[in-house]
Order: structure tokens, then sequence, then C-alpha cells
């Protein structure tokens, strides 16, 4: 299993062919007070960079895009009934989608852990 | 944006004290101000609503109203003729709401007024503090002296243990009533502390010097019930008391029938009242009074979990048809745990419990007008 990030703050667990994804510890912490997650529809097909997910803060709505192209198999609907989990828990239980890659290349333009931690330092 | 990116953010007297306490700074109005701390706009909401707040919003304008005559009541016929409220009638000691209207019956801004007994003293927001004060000059010259009082701070104390935590460095303070406003000691510091605010919550507005002004938030803040409260929260807070945010809720497009603030324009200066009319627009104003507005500011409660920001198009149907108004200020409310929003509505479907729709994101949310205020204010009257 590895883990990879975005320049937008969003990671990625690659298990096979499907890939989970959810916003960082960073992300949850520039957005403060998590109050609302919009999520995709499970079978939406979505292209790498398109706007898959909202999450709202008590002073913002923000866009989660999707970091590579693939199809939304399932969705985390917990987030629906406690938004705050992506405060608690952003790497762990408060995961956004799961999307079945498309294109293993596209992989290969993500971040691993060291150099996220170099891009948020 | 060169010019925005090479004009210096303003500071408060309070700025070193808010980024020692990790306040997240943002530009507002031409200053450098705290957004939220540590704690996070959620919990500084909750805390100022349980315990107390603290805000600085010293970026607001203070000003000085005096009539040459000496005479008070000279200043508050002055200030009428740009305003549509009973002046005259704020007695020694108290504060009151109002607006500056223009030719057409738009808002200028709005603003609180005091009597301090000799002088009027006035409150203005931050955005609008330079066009209020040269609105001011322009109109009153001949008969007042208009003083800025730019060496002053302003703080807001605010929620259920306001009173406690201001009273032990003013005991004369537990006896003000809502809107009450003069000068007090405040920790020896010469203060104009009204018994006011901008969050619903029972609370003070404390005027003071800038020098002292660290000194005086430093000795409130060393109270476990009171907490530095950012912008963000002093916004949602405002949201769920129903109260307008000027340049938002409220601009030079509406007038005051159309953002439900009757209740501010008091019958001595509606038709057939002793001082009827006399301020810009008032032809316009006082017809909306007898005739009715077209449109009316309403609170929007959204029926799902998702918030309906500012801009936000509403319609009547869910599906089609052309858009009836707009969000005006929308968001989350903590208290509540809901989502809470204001906006222009026809008059027609302004009624509590009318259904209609936001868009959102390419959906059409269903919200219904609702009551306000969302949250009771705890006013103590």
């Amino acid at each position: 299993m590895t883990t990879l990030y975005t320049s937008d703050h969003e990671w990625l667990r690659i298990e096979g062919d499907v890939a989970t994804i959810g916003i960082t510890d960073y992300a949850q912490s520039q957005l403060g007070d998590v109050v609302f997650v919009e999520l995709p529809k499970v079978g939406r097909s979505l292209k790498k960079a398109e706007a898959a997910a909202v999450v709202e803060s008590v002073k913002a709505a923000s866009d989660v895009y999707a970091p590579i192209t693939g199809e939304v198999v399932e969705v985390n609907e917990a987030l629906a009934a406690e938004p705050a989990l992506v405060n608690s828990d952003a790497g762990g239980k408060a995961w956004f989608f799961k999307l079945k890659i498309s294109d293993k290349g596209e992989l290969g333009g993500l971040m691993d852990e060291a150099a996220y931690a170099a891009h948020t330092a | 944006m060169l010019a925005h990116e090479t004009t210096p953010l303003k500071q408060t007297p309070l700025h070193a004290l808010h980024l020692a306490r990790g306040a997240k700074m943002v530009p507002f109005a031409g200053y450098d101000m705290p957004v939220q701390y540590a704690a996070g706009v959620l919990k500084e909401h909750l805390h100022t609503r349980s315990a107390a707040g603290l805000f600085d919003v010293s970026h607001m304008g203070q000003l000085k109203l005096t009539a040459k005559s000496g005479k008070v009541a000279d200043a508050a016929l002055a200030l009428e003729q740009l305003v549509p409220q009973d002046i005259l009638g704020i007695a020694p000691g108290r504060q009151r709401y109002a607006q500056f209207t223009n030719a057409d019956g738009g808002l200028l801004d709005d603003l609180m007024v005091a009597n301090f007994g000799d002088h009027l003293f006035l409150v203005v927001n931050a955005a609008c503090k330079a066009e209020d004060e040269a609105h001011l000059r322009a109109h009153l010259s001949e008969t007042c002296e208009i003083v800025s009082l730019a060496d002053r701070a302003l703080i807001a104390l605010q929620g259920p243990k306001a009173e406690a935590a201001l009273a032990k460095f003013c005991a004369d303070v537990s006896s003000m009533k809502f809107m009450d406003a003069g000068p007090r000691r405040v920790a020896d510091i010469d203060c104009f502390v009204s018994r006011s605010g901008y969050t619903g919550e029972d609370g003070f507005e404390i005027s003071v010097p800038a020098a002292k002004a660290e000194t005086l938030v430093t000795a409130l803040l060393d109270n476990p019930d009171v907490l530095p409260i950012g912008l963000g929260a002093r916004d949602s807070l405002r949201l769920e008391a129903g109260l307008c945010l000027y340049g938002h809720d409220i601009d030079t497009t509406t007038t005051p029938v159309e953002g439900a603030l009757e209740w501010s324009v008091q019958k001595v200066r509606r038709s057939g009242g002793a001082r009827a009319g006399g301020f810009p627009g008032a032809d316009k104003i006082l017809t909306q009074f007898t005739q009715g507005a077209a449109r009316r500011r309403v609170g929007l409660r959204p029926e799902g979990r998702a918030p309906v920001r500012e801009g936000a198009v509403l319609f009547a149907d869910p599906a089609s048809g052309e858009p009836i108004g707009k969000v005006t200020s929308g968001g989350f409310g903590p208290s509540l745990n809901a989502p809470v929003a204001m906006g222009y509505l026809p008059t027609a479907l302004s009624a509590a419990g009318t259904s209609v729709f936001a868009e959102v994101r390419g959906q059409r949310l269903p919200l219904k007008v609702a009551a306000t205020p969302f949250v009771p204010n705890t006013y103590k009257r």
C-alpha cells in the first residue's frame, strides 16, 4: 500500500487498481471547522483536476479535485452525518471517495510523503 | 491588484496582542485583522454564547459630533438631516441604531449614535468611515464640529459572562441596561462604555484610548471566562442574531423598508410625525412606509445541511422559472448546528414559512423563509 499526495493537499492510498482519496491534516487545519461535505455520486467518471467534492467550513466552501482520472466506486457516507471527522481524522476515517484508477501512469506525477512534507514546510 | 498589494495594511492598537495570541490574520477593510485564534471559529462562536468573547473592532470609525452652539439638541437636529432616526429623542446616556441615507433612499452606512450629554458619539463601519466623515463635514460643518477619534481603540465584550468580567474593572456597568452608553472609568482608564454589541448576546462595547488598549484587553483576558474572538465568529454570531452586515445585507440600493429596518425609524420622522422627513431620500422611504416596497430582506433556513452562501440566486420553483431574489449573507450557524442565511425576496413571498429554492453548484436546494433572530437575543433590557 502506497500513500501519495497532491500539491492541492489531497492524499491517495493506492491498493491494487483502487485509490482512496481524502484531504490532508494540513488542509483541514487550514480550512478550520468542517460543517458540510458534498461527495460525488458512485459511478461518476472523473477526469483528473475535475471538481469532485466540496468541503465547507463555517467560513467558506472549497472544492476537492480528482487527483487522477477514474470512476467513483465508493463514497464515505459517514461524512454526511459527521463532517467534523475531517478535522479529527483527516488521514484516516475521513476519507472522501474511492476511484477505480484509469491510468496508473498519472500516479507518477504525485508526491511521496517526504516530498509532501517538504511542500508544506 | 498592484495598488492593493502595495498599500500596506493598517494595524489596530491590539495588533501585537493578536499575533502573540496566535491569531490568523486577514485583510479586512484595509486593516490586518484576526479572523480566528487557535480555538477556531466554531469554538469561539460557542464560547461567546456560553461565556464571554472579546473582539477587537478598532477598525471601526469613532466620531464626536458637537454643536457649535454647545447644545447637544442642536447636534441631534443637525444629524437628523442625514438619518431617518429620532436623534433628538435619544436621552443623555442612551444610544440608538441609525443609518445614513442617500437621495434614492438607499443606505450609505449604518451606525450607532449615543448622547453623551454635551455631544453625540458615533460609531460607523470601517469600510465607510472616511466617506462618512466627509459626508458629515460636507453637510454639518456650518453648525457642528466633527472630530474623528482615531486615537481610540474599540473592543466588544459579549456573552452571558461579559457583565461579570467587566464589572471587576468598573462596578457601575452592572446597572447599565441595553443601549445605555456613556463615559466610564474602567480599570482606571477613561473609556466610553455602551451596553450593546453585534452578537445577539448581552454585552458591552468599550472605546479606550489607543495607548491603554492593550493594558485593558490583557486585564480582561486574564479571566478563564473570556476568550479572544476573531472576525469569523463575529460574522456567524451576527448572522444567527439576524443582524445586517453593511455592504452585504444592506447597501446604497436598499432602503430601510426593503431592509426590514422599519423598527429603526421612529414615528416622529415618518409621515404625520412632528419632524417627518427632512433626510435624504425621505420621499421614497416615507412612501414605502405607507405603500410597502416590492422586495424585502428575510431570514432563510436551508432545509438540508449544505450552507447557502452570499450570492446564491433564489427561485420560487425547484426546477424552472426566473430568479426571484438573492442571498446576501449565508453560512453555518454553530449554535443552531445548521445553515442559516439572509436575502431579498419579493414582498409577496416574504412571509415566514414560504418555501423557496437556492441554486448551489447547479442544484436547487430548498429553504424556508424564517423569522429573525434565528437565535433569541439575550439583551438586558
